[in-house]
């Protein structure tokens, strides 16, 4: 047993290592009506989670109609990055909730 | 223009009404009362707009409206319990009352794009006077920290509110 175990294990190091570098996730939180971290750099292929943690709900929605992530109260949503740029985004509801994508390539 | 003025007058009367004006500081208990009766006149208000407005964005800011301030209330009303607090009537939740219920006559006389261009630029009108009281009268006075916090979250959340209507009121130019 000890034996089939390090090798899954084995097997989970070596999956983690071939999926891409570029792959990530990074979560950003929306909470009490503010977006943390308000600027997150990221490349293209990373998914971005929005947690929000709020009892409102929120949106994700960049200036350049680039995406339009509805979050709903408690509720996370992904979204992963497809070209370059750097993109402002707020929320519909709450226009006071601003934040920063840095897509790298 | 006689939009604007009306609002501007609302602001006004909003921002002179006695409780407020004169510094008597309100207590917790009429904070809770001012705080609640202000989200129902807006709940009320939004309610008359997704019946009448015309425009799509002026319908979905109005349910917007009512889903933010009736999750505020629930939470004010759960803290009010927790607290074993009794929300207390006061002039400013009377004058608040007072008001809303004539504006609100004076939207329901109006139709189609006339009656969305006046209900958005209340509603502006309306949160800037709200979060006028907010930061310079209730927070300052609430004693309670839980009171405190959830009128700040408020105050966030209708300066947000506040924004929406700015540019839901922009576009219908």
């Amino acid at each position: 047993m000890p034996g089939r175990l390090s090798a899954v294990a084995t097997a989970v190091v070596l999956m983690a290592m071939v999926v891409p570098a570029h792959a990530a996730t990074i979560q950003i939180t929306m909470e009490n009506l503010a977006i943390s971290p308000a600027e997150v750099s990221a490349k293209v292929g990373d998914t971005i989670e929005w947690v929000n943690k709020d009892v409102f709900a929120h949106t994700a929605t960049a200036n350049n109609g680039d995406f339009d992530v509805t979050l709903p109260p408690k509720k996370s949503a992904p979204f992963v990055v497809k070209k370059p740029g750097t993109v402002d985004y707020y929320c519909r509801y709450h226009p006071n909730m601003k934040a920063t994508l840095k897509i790298g390539p | 223009m006689f939009v604007r003025c009306s609002a501007v007058i609302a602001t006004v009367a909003l921002l002179s009404s006695p409780a407020i004006a004169q510094g008597a500081k309100p207590t917790d208990p009429q904070i809770a009362h001012i705080a609640y009766t202000a989200g129902v006149i807006d709940i009320t208000a939004a309610k008359q707009a997704i019946k009448k407005a015309k425009s799509k964005d002026v319908k979905t800011f109005a349910e917007d409206m009512v889903r933010d301030h009736e999750t505020v209330n629930k939470q004010a009303l759960a803290l009010v319990k927790k607290l074993k607090v009794t929300p207390e009537d006061n002039d400013t939740s009377r004058a608040l009352s007072k008001q809303a219920s004539d504006k609100l006559a004076e939207l329901d006389k109006l139709n189609g794009a006339a009656f969305d261009k006046a209900y958005v630029a209340n509603e502006v009108a309306y949160h800037k006077s709200v979060n006028g009281a907010l930061e310079t009268e209730l927070i300052p006075s609430a004693n309670n920290a839980e009171l405190k916090s959830l009128l700040q979250t408020g105050l966030k959340i209708f300066q947000g509110h506040q924004q929406h209507a700015e540019h839901v009121a922009a576009e219908l130019k």
